[in-house]
């Protein structure tokens, strides 16, 4: 001990070769950070860029309108998007959140192993495997594609991020303030729902928000479930069009106008998605204010 | 089994003593069994969704399966005309791709992650992870188009000069046509940086601030403390950001299948067009006519699944390894 | 008696209330902008009826009309028996091909240096997606294109890595023209290629084509007039070299027209006629001949009756040519057999 004091007093710690290397491999976590952050706002500009003729009130007010028509929108695909995701969150958040809480709070020995082990596999399914899957289990014996089908293969992509993101946040919360609850005779439960899980709230809405994010563009498990439509899809037992699958239908098509709508229709996406989670955190911030005040 | 997951780090014990005391019937009058019970039937719906799936994927796959057994997936024709399926150059696409990309996206996200968790003031880190955030919400068929549009044309125009230096290495040896493997790895670690970033920040933000202190102390550098201390204090988080990068990549299909050239072949070089299983499945799952051909789809599914099993496997030894040397070291 | 009163009164109502029709079919790809174009028409003038048609490809059509999870199908390449008996168990009730437009694939290719219009012998094409003939100064290219300097270059293949349609099309006419092609490699929707790398749909070999310089591969007529991609004359049986157009295309159709068999599922590649281009293709809609839902087959019908006549005007502007009228007399008679 004295000698590491003795040390850190002289001039001469850190080294100047420590400090070189201190500031390189921090310049380069900076320089990566640019560039990852650059990724993005590269992908904004160039939708915009590419997209920005077909920006006009049509655009979310129209259906769409056949080739070598102008005008025509994509409001039947916004629709059937904000559907989608309902449903989804519908199925995946909530089995998420319990999911979460169990394997946090309750789950020990082969039960908990097989429960992360098995959403770790859900996890890796890829989407379009998911496509297959919801296909031959909703739309087969249903003979109907739908907004249903739809819903549950994105609500199915949901469950282990928001399973996960729960788990990790729930554990997060500091052993004692748990001991606290548990010294102060409130029962386990309570204390997960009085203390644990406000204590992670900010957190799980996150990753929730993420996960959300995350399928709201998924493409592949939508062609075989969810399918399309030119037209506004009624209820939810009918095939249902939404953003990601026109952006793909269009951009593969050889018609320059799609080309533009299927741009727009990404930057809508990804603005929507940027509007929603602003939003969200707007909430947060509010609330934490709340609780604090 | 049951003792790796049992002794799993950062689950904050309850304080069993103070349960054990209880019957199961108090603990039900608390409410306490209820919410476990409540809390096991979502959890165990997982298992039944991921069983229903596996059995779909199982019995859509029969007639491939009994007709090529393992031969599948060891040999390279994929003939849907005579009926002749083998998936190897789709599994070697998938696994160069995947690892290539994990080779790009490690350092860059990590580097990330350390920025905005160490360096950058909380706001500014807060602002830039929202933006990493979104970049994962980017759909992958956007990806595709900005590697069709933008990226492949960089790379066409760089890759002679690489080349030039690098020509010699058979994996950088052949004529480049912009679709290859390495175009489509590139867009992969795009993909799944964000993964790694946003999930190490968290991290690495939840450190504990002694654990710095200690180490600046001694007057080490900021980046000796961060290398040092923190970095391996979180090592578990961030090998977990790592495997859901990986299988997320694995996994990956609509961006893949516009960059990497759709050949099913298998090529020594990075720099050739290849194939992955994801990606023919997506390319060929509609058109699939015939029993034989969309069972022989559905089994690469079921190898997919099989390989993320695998990995999931490899994580969760490596994960018990560390352990074990945190315990013993 | 009653109760089939009953039974007719209720349906009457019903169909008095059943104010929206929504009817779903799948299929071909080439063909989407055609019945996009008719579904949004014909909502105009019919407001009541949603005709949804989404493009998964042609083999997804067939697949997904059998399992009977869409109310029609749309197909570039003819069913196979093999197919109709499955959609007969499976569904109990015998599918009709209606044949709807015409449409080419053309050799399109990307040489740096040459943009003069090149002329392919069936040879030429054979060998090149063989693997024979791997340089563009070939002598088997060269020597239909005399005053074309080529470059040595290799040739960079390309194809459709999904199965479609266009490739039924393409390897359906190299299967005609080699006998090689024809032993090797054989005819579907998707086969084993000897050579090339594989885009996925039109848009993506087209895509391909553009980037990779030295390049050819096959796309629809449409594509490579509105990528602006040269593309090639193609030898003919009777040794012409014929350029696809909207009116070599109809040659096609009209010769083969006379041969129609009774239920068109008629391969037009490779035809006699002597101003015909020898790639071209019918594409058809597929209509089961019964259907449980009344309602919607008759909406069905009428929407199909449509496309067959006043529908076909809007084919030319999207670079597809429109059916001879023989064929669209026969295809109404066919409509007298569905049961609805």
């Amino acid at each position: 001990m004295i000698v590491s004091r003795s040390s850190s007093n002289s001039p001469s710690y850190p080294p100047r070769s420590r400090k070189i290397i201190n500031y390189i491999m921090l310049s380069l976590t900076g320089l990566c950070t640019l560039l990852v952050v650059s990724v993005l706002l590269t992908i904004l500009v160039y939708l915009l860029w590419n997209g920005v003729h077909a920006l006009n009130l049509n655009f979310f007010t129209k259906l769409p309108a056949p080739v070598g028509q102008s005008g025509g929108g994509v409001s039947n695909a916004i629709i059937g998007t904000l559907k989608l995701l309902a449903l989804a969150s519908a199925i995946g958040v909530p089995i998420g959140l319990l999911g979460g809480i169990y394997l946090s709070e309750f789950a020990g020995g082969w039960s908990a192993f097989t429960v992360r082990y098995t959403t770790d596999l859900l996890n890796g399914v890829p989407s379009v495997v998911m496509g297959i899957f919801v296909y031959t289990l909703v739309v087969l014996p249903m003979h109907h594609f739908s907004t249903l089908a739809g819903g549950i293969a994105l609500g199915i992509m949901m469950i282990p991020i928001a399973l996960r993101s729960t788990e990790d946040f729930l554990r997060a919360v500091p052993r004692s303030l748990r001991e606290g609850g548990l010294a102060l005779g409130a029962s386990k439960s309570e204390t997960i729902f009085t203390i644990v899980i406000p204590a992670a709230i900010y957190g799980i809405i996150t990753g929730i928000m993420l996960d959300v994010a995350r399928v709201a563009g998924e493409t592949a498990p939508l062609l075989f479930t969810a399918f399309g439509n030119q037209f506004n899809s009624p209820g939810w037992l009918q095939p249902t069009a939404s953003l990601p699958v026109v952006i793909y239908n269009y951009a593969i098509s050889p018609y320059d106008e799609w080309h533009q709508q299927a741009w727009a229709a990404g930057f809508v996406l990804l603005s929507g998605l940027l509007v929603v989670s602003i939003i969200a955190r707007l909430i947060l911030a509010r609330g934490k204010k709340l609780s604090h005040g | 089994m049951a003792n790796a997951a049992l002794s799993t780090p950062g689950i904050p014990m309850q304080p069993r003593g103070l349960e054990k005391k209880q019957t199961w019937l108090e603990r039900l009058r608390k409410g306490d069994e209820v919410v476990h019970l409540i809390t096991l039937s979502g959890a165990w719906s997982i298992i039944v969704i991921t069983g229903l799936l596996v059995q779909h994927l199982w019995v859509y796959s029969a007639i491939a399966r009994h007709t090529f057994g393992w031969r599948f997936l060891f040999t390279s024709t994929w003939d849907p005309v005579n009926g002749l399926f083998g998936a190897w150059p789709f599994v070697y696409g998938t696994i160069v791709t995947s690892i290539l990309a994990l080779v790009i996206a490690i350092p860059i996200g990590l580097g990330t992650a350390i920025f905005l968790a160490e360096l950058a003031p909380r706001k500014i880190s807060d602002a830039l992870t929202f933006l990493v955030e979104l970049l994962a919400a980017v759909p992958s068929v956007i990806y595709g188009l900005v590697g069709i549009f933008l990226l492949i044309p960089i790379l066409t125009t760089a890759m002679p000069y690489f080349q030039k230096v690098f020509g010699w290495l058979p994996i950088f040896s052949g004529t480049f046509y912009g679709v290859s493997y390495f175009s489509a790895a590139v867009i992969l670690a795009i993909m799944v940086v964000p993964f790694i970033v946003s999930i190490s920040r968290e991290v690495l933000l939840a450190v504990p601030v002694s654990q710095r202190e200690a180490m600046m102390a001694l007057g080490a550098t900021k980046w000796d403390v961060t290398w040092r201390a923190v970095v391996p204090y979180a090592r578990q988080g961030i090998m977990g950001s790592i495997f859901l990068a990986l299988a997320r990549a694995l996994g990956e299909t609509m961006a893949v299948t516009m960059v990497i050239g759709n050949v099913a072949q298998v090529s020594t070089s990075l720099l050739a067009p290849g194939y992955t299983i994801a990606a023919v499945i997506a390319n060929e799952f509609t058109e699939a006519t015939g029993d034989l051909y969309l069972h022989a789809l559905i089994e690469l599914g079921l190898v997919l699944f099989a390989v993320t099993m695998i990995i999931n496997a490899l994580a969760r030894l490596l994960m018990l390894t560390m352990r074990g040397h945190e315990v013993t070291g | 008696m009653i109760r089939r009163l009953l039974t007719l009164a209720v349906l009457t109502t019903a169909s008095a209330f059943a104010q929206q029709i929504s009817l779903t079919g799948a299929g071909s790809t080439f063909a989407y902008p055609l019945y996009s174009s008719w579904a949004s028409q014909y909502h105009t003038l019919h407001p009541n009826v949603e005709v949804n048609y989404q493009s998964i490809g042609s083999g997804g059509g067939i697949r997904q009309l059998i399992a009977g999870t869409v109310d029609f199908g749309a197909t570039d390449g003819p069913m196979t028996d093999k197919e109709l008996a499955e959609a007969q168990q499976k569904r109990g009730t015998a599918i009709l091909h209606f044949p709807t437009a015409l449409g080419a694939d053309v050799p399109s290719y990307n040489i740096p240096g040459v943009s003069a219009e090149l002329k392919f012998t069936p040879a030429a094409l054979a060998g090149i997606y063989l693997g024979h003939i791997t340089k563009w100064n070939d002598p088997e290219i060269q020597k239909a294109n005399p005053g074309i300097k080529l470059p040595a270059a290799n040739i960079v293949v390309i194809h459709r890595s999904d199965g479609s349609g266009t490739t039924y099309c393409w390897v359906d006419y190299l299967s005609k023209v080699s006998p090689d092609w024809k032993n090797k490699v054989g005819v579907g929707t998707s086969v084993n290629w000897p050579v090339g790398l594989g885009g996925k749909g039109n848009e993506g070999v087209s895509g391909l084509i553009r980037r990779i310089p030295n390049s050819i591969g096959y796309i629809e007529l449409i594509y490579s007039i509105q990528n602006h991609i040269l593309y090639g004359e193609v030898e003919n049986s009777s040794g012409k070299f014929i350029k696809a157009d909207l009116n070599t295309v109809t040659f096609a159709a009209a010769g083969a027209s006379k041969t129609m068999p009774a239920d068109f599922r008629v391969s037009i590649t490779n035809p006699a006629s002597a101003q015909a281009y020898p790639i071209s293709t019918y594409t058809w809609l597929l209509i089961p001949e019964k259907m449980s839902d009344k309602t919607k087959g008759a909406a069905l019908k009428a929407f199909l009756h449509w496309g067959l006549t006043d529908g076909q005007k809007y084919a030319a502007p999207l670079a597809y040519a429109p059916l001879p009228n023989v064929v669209v007399q026969r295809e109404l008679q066919q409509m007298k057999k569905l049961q609805y």
